[in-house]
């Protein structure tokens, strides 16, 4: 029970972290925030690379789905951070 | 170790929060982004090193597919489909999320299934906390993985919106009773033997994403999209939950936070409750005229008039302002516009861009397209400033517009958009709007500043009529 509460107050206190800092992102930026969150959310692939190495407990059915879900989130990570930093540079060049 | 991969996931997080808070200007935005690839690739050498993770052979496969979809889809997409792109990149991010919940709920049934002490010993504890996580998961995930590709098809045009939304409204609630009940067995019982009722929700989480984006009308999409970007963020911190991992807490609290304020920054800029956007239908279906009552509403009463008059107005123009909305990005207008703009500032005219915080089919959709043109940053004004200025305007260019342009937003009470913040374009000298024919908006209303006394129609694509218009400038 202590360690549900610890983690829950973990969660809500950096969802107000994060309206905090996103509160001060300008709309001219707000496309690329999305992009650029899309890709933090394949942070998910940390559970993923653990399901995909094989350890004990896994079976085949949880590595396939490991491994499809490190595809998922990479393409997250890479197509976030990269299309984001395209459009950064775009409004970056005078 | 396992000390070092846990420090290693918050400084992960500390990165990702450095990074966004470098999104605050259009300087700082660029680092931010590499702050945040750094943090993630912290993230991932930490995952790496732990102990579970025994051979790589699978882990690289995955990285190397999943890395050339992502590049190749980052490199090609085109500025105008980057609502299609954040829709999608939402959606896998969720259906990710969706599959660590089930391989870790495998591993769960493997490893308690062995009864090997030093295993158990290294999976989560299994106890209330732990199922309830796997639902919420399983429920976040699926329904955004769904949610997302049902938002992709309406942007793409594929899937329209549906005249009737009882049936949907119904299975909602059918799904949502379903899944309270399951949900309830799965945690009084012991989950790991619940396999079959997993899948069978899962089953049922797919379909309530569906049933819950259909729906909403495709004007809605910019609330939808943040609003699933929000969930995308929320799926991983429910797998955090589940695998018992704070760096995936954090980040995905972080990411749920920014589509939140995304989401109400949205609903503001349309006056509407989120309630009323994700359950109310689309606004063409709630208040919608027919073609004649249209045709009627403008018989006559709108002037039309030619690029080379338009060119000749903006020649004695001191003070222009583009309006840009969603027929833009469909015309690829914006290149066209620029080019405009820089005849009209090298003759010594002041140009303004304004934009309004729901035109296009995504947050900050304009600012990106008109970005990718080129048009500096300084120039895109946000609706408060821009519309004390409409005033001293000569020209004000309406460029693909429509409902957020529309004076009975605040004129008259009846009206379905009453009370949505508009950019007050009739108050400049003179209006030109530019527009394919007088069909209504997503509104499903028609738009008084069409027929106003100062203001001026011209039919076409954006583009083709912004390129004469250039021409015509330059034989001035």
């Amino acid at each position: 029970m202590e360690m549900l509460m610890l983690t829950f107050t973990i969660f809500v206190l950096a969802i107000f972290v994060g309206v905090e800092v996103i509160n001060k992102v300008p709309p001219t930026l707000h496309t690329p925030l999305m992009s650029g969150t899309n890709a933090i959310s394949g942070i998910v692939v940390v559970g993923a690379i653990i399901s995909s190495g094989g350890g004990e407990q896994t079976s085949g059915l949880s590595t396939f789905l490991g491994v499809l879900a490190i595809v998922l989130a990479c393409i997250n990570i890479f197509g976030g951070f990269m299309v984001t930093d395209r459009m950064l540079h775009m409004f970056k060049k005078k | 170790m396992q000390v070092f991969i846990y420090l290693a996931y918050l400084i992960a997080a500390v990165f990702f929060i450095y990074g966004i808070k470098g999104m605050t200007t259009p300087k700082t935005a660029v680092r931010g982004n590499q702050l945040s690839a750094v943090g993630m690739l912290i993230a991932v050498v930490a995952a790496l090193l732990d102990h579970n993770v025994v051979h790589y052979y699978y882990i690289i496969m995955g990285v190397l597919i999943g890395a050339s979809i992502g590049t190749f889809l980052a490199k090609k997409i085109q500025m105008t489909s980057m609502p299609e792109m954040v829709a999608a990149l939402n959606g896998f991010g969720g259906g990710a999320s969706l599959m660590v919940a089930v391989a870790n709920y495998l591993e769960m049934q493997t490893a308690y299934g062995s009864g090997n002490a030093e295993l158990i010993a290294m999976m989560p504890a299994l106890d209330m906390k732990w199922s309830i996580a796997v639902i919420l998961s399983i429920l976040i995930g699926a329904v955004t993985l769904m949610g997302s590709f049902v938002a992709v098809g309406k942007l793409m045009g594929k899937l329209g919106d549906p005249s009737s939304i009882g049936m949907f409204k119904m299975i909602v609630k059918v799904c949502l009773a379903l899944l309270v009940a399951g949900s309830i067995y799965f945690v009084s019982t012991n989950p790991l033997e619940q396999a079959d009722l997993l899948i069978l929700m899962i089953v049922i989480c797919l379909l309530l994403g569906v049933a819950l984006v259909i729906p909403i009308g495709g004007a809605d999409m910019p609330v939808v999209i943040a609003l699933l970007n929000s969930y995308s963020g929320l799926a991983g911190s429910a797998t955090g939950f589940v695998l018992g991992n704070n760096g995936l807490i954090i980040t995905g609290s972080l990411v749920g936070a920014s589509g939140l304020i995304l989401t109400t920054i949205m609903c503001k800029a349309m006056n509407r409750s989120l309630t009323n956007v994700l359950f109310g239908g689309s606004m063409a279906a709630q208040a919608g005229i027919s073609k004649d009552e249209n045709d009627a509403f403008y018989e006559g009463k709108v002037k039309v008039t030619s690029a080379d008059e338009v060119a000749m107005l903006l020649d004695s123009a001191k003070k222009v302002v583009f309006v840009p909305g969603y027929g833009l990005a469909v015309a690829q207008a914006q290149h066209a516009t620029r080019e405009l703009a820089n005849i009209l500032q090298g003759r010594g005219s002041e140009v303004k861009y304004a934009i309004h915080p729901v035109a296009g089919r995504m947050p900050g959709h304009m600012n990106v397209l008109l970005a990718e043109a080129e048009v500096p940053y300084e120039q895109l004004i946000e609706m408060d400033t821009i519309n004390p200025e409409f005033a001293q305007t000569d020209v004000a260019i309406v460029l693909g517009a429509n409902d957020v342009t529309n004076p009975a937003a605040s004129s008259d009470p009846n009206s379905p958009i009453f009370g949505m913040p508009i950019l007050e374009v009739q108050n400049a000298k003179t209006v030109i709007v530019v527009k394919r024919g007088l069909s209504p908006g997503f509104a499903g209303i028609p738009n008084a500043l069409f027929i106003n006394d100062n203001s001026l129609m011209v039919h076409g694509d954006a583009k083709l009529v912004l390129q004469e218009i250039t021409s015509a400038m330059k034989d001035l």
